[in-house]
């Protein structure tokens, strides 16, 4: 078998009438012309050896039976009958009726060969082959097609070669069955070179997929038996569709019924914790007590209402989102004793984000935990002052002294006292709403300052080490404190006249001119009409102080020296105190407008919109930062708010210009005494001893001969 | 996002914190209809909005039959007029990359540069988009198909992906002409399937890192945003058909990337 014959068409049981479908199931087969090659191996290697054929013959015959139980009654009747009507004329011309193939008539001789020589095997091993077909495939269910189907596995050669294969044409009034001719004739028919391109059509369609173990001819069953239960309207549109579906469903049956899908099992757990968010605390048999008790003040502020406000301006996360911080908000609120609270906005992190709250806790509730950390810090400093000691001591007793080094490490700051400055609220954060909230250290003056020089993405994750220089001292929980610190100081706005001093205040004089910290709401505020909250920036002010410089809100000398230091380094730092003056930093004072705030190159570093032009009676007035790109407030009425959503950076015109690092410290001045020299070589140590002990020789020489004279002298 | 599902999309990819308002987008629901009969596109998309000192342009893209076609680009300042931004050539592109610094907003204003060229801002704002939506627009893997003719087809039969496959890089596309596919190795290229794999994939792009992958919504929602192109927010809903993108930002890009990474 030279020639590789075209593929040919075979579908299965289509009767002529269903040419739509059989056309589109040709397209599948056209497209795999591809795997073509294998089959006249394939065919050559199926030796006239009926025990391998066996197994290809069970699955084929009871794949037959399913077929037959597919088809409706009257198709195969209707088939019936045009197997008949082919059948004599096969008989009869056969070679005519292979017309369309494009190939010579070689093959018609072979098939021809073919067919003599498959009787003789049919006789032989007739007895054998339904032995194996009775073992190898299990008892097929009995129905009235039986007949049909042993007839067929009659006529079914082992024949090593395959026969010609016929090109569906739709001219070909014939429409090949699986089911063969079903044509009850007690004569042993000869074995049709027909039948045999059948049968070698559906031993292609069965090979099974290289990558699963699915074949083609099953797949088509599946997707058939499927639209005949199913019966959707033009499934010749939603073929496409169907055939993935089908495909799929074969891969992912749903057998377990108990088990969840284990890739949605964060999602489930997810849900599961939001789902406790939204149950009552205190269980539901108390509903009436509790409704009179909770009618009462919380300290969560209406977060819906922010949120809509906020919506208008086309700011804010979606409306469940929200409530759903409200909801994990009032979590927090009945965990921790908190005086105030408010949503402060999100940050966003490379792997999760940051949702964050801004926290007042009641009088006198927070103590314990500062109380513990500075016992931490308190011990460390005893330590090191130990070290200090003993380091002195050893000093003293060896003969070299050390050189001392000069440098001193800069005074930390202080950081600044809870509930004041920077340090006036505590923040909590939380990844999604259900999770725990976690609550972030206070701010030291150190972080703030290293926070200006670097610029990080945030992980999402606290405990995550911020790797930069200049090193930031401490980890992502106080890289993130420090941020929200920054941008607090900076963009936290409201309207002009909401906040007002209060009347108690002391003179400036005594506060060292660090300004009021304190305010109040001013209950005469009558609100400004929102178009003159557009127009103007001197309308908004700063509530939050800024933060100076040195990283605090009030200054701080950092030479003056507490009891302690002074007690502990008298001798080391009287000779040090030079006339280090540091220049008193001095910030922009409280409620101080915004029209006073720096511009960014020749930007304005606020922006100020109505929300609604459309509208304008009914909008609110919108501020947005352009310095902190993410920071929004709006004022409406009496009502204001202000939120922070983004990543949490401080826009720059210019790139980011890293710290260098720093220059190269200076090695020790060189003079005499530390004059490096090289060591004697080997040969001028040598040198050296010879020379003393020529030297010494010398000397010896002469007392010894001195003495010798004397011994001889004294000898005598 | 699909100006068809508009209204989902933008609370979906609301997790940035930027957005419409209901005004806006009432207003986007109308007029993108209208630009879609007008100017006879296959699908509108809304591409977003870049935010300007004194106003800010809503921009969107409409995408004829073949979907890996040029889209044309419109703008509005309102929501309601849109006008078709004049396509580019190579010097408007070449300058416009060269001014630095923020959109003002008003389409006419003219940017001096030192060269003694004046560059339009409408201009600019083109380039921009340009440039970021070939940087930055995303495709999840198998929502286009390519037929062996040529055109790109949106593919009907796209039911999402698994969340698995949802929180790899790779199998998300970049909305544009492949540029590395041809880079690849034979032995990658024998994986692919050329009918769904014929864009290039996130994961080769540098600097590395430069996309962040969240869940948000308790897994139910994956959210990529661009960390070169801050604001662009793309979110997908695992195992269904909804995907989008919007960017909405001031249209620069974040040099310092690899400082913050």
């Amino acid at each position: 078998m030279g020639d590789l014959p075209p593929y040919p068409e075979r579908p299965p049981q289509q009767p002529p009438d269903r040419r739509t479908s059989q056309a589109s199931q040709r397209q599948y087969s056209r497209d795999q012309v591809q795997p073509l090659a294998a089959d006249p191996e394939e065919g050559q290697q199926i030796a006239p050896d009926a025990q391998r054929n066996a197994p290809g013959w069970s699955q084929r015959g009871s794949l037959s039976q399913q077929e037959s139980l597919l088809m409706p009654r009257a198709f195969q009747a209707e088939e019936a009958r045009i197997g008949s009507m082919e059948y004599p004329s096969m008989n009869t011309g056969f070679p005519l009726e292979f017309q369309p193939q494009p190939y010579s008539d070689e093959s018609r001789i072979q098939a021809a060969e073919v067919t003599t020589s498959l009787m003789q095997r049919l006789q032989q091993g007739q007895s054998s082959l339904f032995q194996q077909l009775d073992s190898t495939f299990p008892e097929p269910p009995v129905n009235p097609l039986d007949p049909f189907n042993l007839y067929q596995t009659d006529q079914f050669s082992e024949g090593a070669q395959h026969g010609p294969y016929i090109r569906d044409d739709p001219a070909l009034q014939f429409s090949p069955s699986e089911l063969g001719f079903p044509h009850y004739s007690a004569e042993v028919p000869e074995p049709e070179p027909l039948e045999l391109a059948v049968q070698n059509a559906k031993a292609y369609l069965l090979q099974t997929s290289i990558s699963c173990d699915l074949s083609l001819y099953e797949h088509l069953v599946n997707l058939l038996t499927k639209i005949l239960n199913q019966r959707p309207e033009d499934p010749l549109s939603v073929l496409e569709s169907l055939n993935r579906t089908t495909q799929w469903e074969w891969f992912h049956p749903k057998l377990d019924t108990l088990r969840d899908e284990p890739e949605m099992q964060p999602t489930y757990e997810m849900a599961e914790k939001q789902k406790a968010l939204f149950t009552r605390s205190g269980g539901g048999a108390e509903g009436e007590q509790e409704m009179e008790e909770e009618v009462g003040e919380t300290p969560v502020p209406n977060i819906m209402e922010t949120a809509f406000y906020f919506e208008q301006a086309g700011v804010g996360l979606s409306s469940d989102e929200s409530f759903r911080i409200f909801l994990a908000m009032k979590q927090l609120a009945e965990q921790q004793p908190i005086h105030t609270c408010r949503f402060w906005g999100k940050i966003l992190g490379m792997n999760r984000s940051y949702l964050v709250a801004e926290v007042e806790f009641r009088e006198g509730e927070e103590e314990a935990e500062e109380e513990e950390v500075e016992e931490m810090t308190e011990g460390g400093e005893v330590m090191e002052a130990h070290g200090e000691e003993e380091g002195e001591e050893d000093e003293e007793k060896t003969v070299d002294i050390i050189p001392k080094p000069v440098w001193k490490p800069p005074p930390v700051i202080p950081k600044e006292e809870s509930r004041s400055g920077a340090n006036k609220y505590l923040y909590f954060v939380c990844n999604e709403p259900g999770l725990p909230w976690t609550r972030l250290p206070h701010v030291t003056p150190a972080q703030i300052v290293n926070a200006r020089k670097i610029k990080k993405f945030f992980t999402g994750y606290l405990d995550a080490p911020v790797v930069s220089y200049p090193p930031f001292p401490g980890n992502e929980a106080n890289y993130l404190r420090a941020q929200i610190a920054r941008i607090s100081a900076a963009t936290q706005v409201s309207p002009l006249g909401f906040y007002q001093f209060s009347e108690e205040e002391g003179d400036e004089e005594e506060e060292g001119g660090a300004g009021r910290d304190s305010y109040e709401e001013n209950p005469d505020f009558e609100g400004i009409p929102v178009l003159e909250l557009v127009d103007s920036m001197a309308n908004w002010v700063h509530h939050t102080q800024h933060i100076l410089p040195q990283g605090r809100c009030t200054w701080v000398n950092p030479l003056q020296k507490t009891e302690e230091e002074e007690d502990l380094g008298e001798e080391e730092e009287k000779a040090d105190e030079g006339p280090e003056e540091v220049e008193q930093e001095v910030g922009p004072p409280l409620l101080t407008p915004l029209s006073e705030d720096a511009e960014i190159m020749h930007l304005a570093p606020w922006t100020t919109r109505l929300s609604c032009s459309l509208c304008p009676q009914y909008s609110v007035a919108v501020v947005r930062s352009n310095l902190w790109p993410g920071a929004y407030a709006y004022a409406s009425g009496k009502k204001f708010e202000n939120i922070y959503i983004g990543w949490g950076h401080k826009y720059s015109p210019e790139n980011f210009n890293p710290a260098l690092p720093a220059p190269i410290q200076q090695e020790y001045p060189s003079g005499p005494e530390i004059m490096e020299m090289s060591d004697p070589t080997v040969e001028e140590e040598q040198a050296l001893k010879a020379a003393q002990e020529q030297a010494l020789g010398a000397t010896e020489e002469e007392e010894e001969g001195e003495e010798e004279e004397e011994g001889e002298e004294t000898d005598d | 996002m699909d100006a068809d599902s508009l209204l989902l999309s933008l609370e979906l990819a609301s997790g940035s914190g930027q957005g419409l308002s209901p005004d806006r987008r009432a207003s986007l629901l109308t007029s993108l209809m209208l630009v879609k009969r007008d100017y006879r596109y296959d699908r509108v998309l809304f591409w977003g909005r870049i935010l300007g000192l004194v106003a800010d342009y809503y921009i969107a893209q409409g995408l004829s039959e073949d979907q890996l076609a040029p889209r044309k680009t419109l703008y509005s300042l309102n929501c309601t007029e849109w006008s078709l931004l004049p396509p580019a050539t190579e010097e408007m592109v070449a300058q416009s990359s060269v001014v630095k610094g923020r959109f003002m907003g008003d389409p006419s204003y003219e940017y001096e540069h030192t060269e003694l060229q004046k560059v339009n801002e409408g201009d600019k704002v083109f380039e921009e988009e340009i440039v970021i939506d070939k940087a930055v627009a995303i495709i999840p893997r198998g929502a286009l198909f390519k037929t062996p003719f040529g055109p790109t087809h949106v593919n009907r039969t796209f039911e999402g992906l698994s969340l698995s496959e949802a929180k790899k890089l790779s199998s998300y596309f970049h909305f544009r002409e492949p540029v590395e596919l041809k880079n690849k190795t034979l032995l990658e290229k024998a994986d692919l399937d050329p009918s769904l794999d014929f864009m290039d994939s996130l994961e080769h792009d540098i600097p590395k890192g430069s996309w962040s992958i969240q869940m948000e919504r308790g897994n139910a929602l994956v959210v990529l945003r661009s960390l070169l192109w801050p604001g662009l927010t793309f979110y997908h809903a695992p195992r269904t058909k909804h995907y989008g993108y919007i960017y909405v930002g001031t249209g620069e890009k974040n040099m310092d990337l690899p400082f913050m990474l």
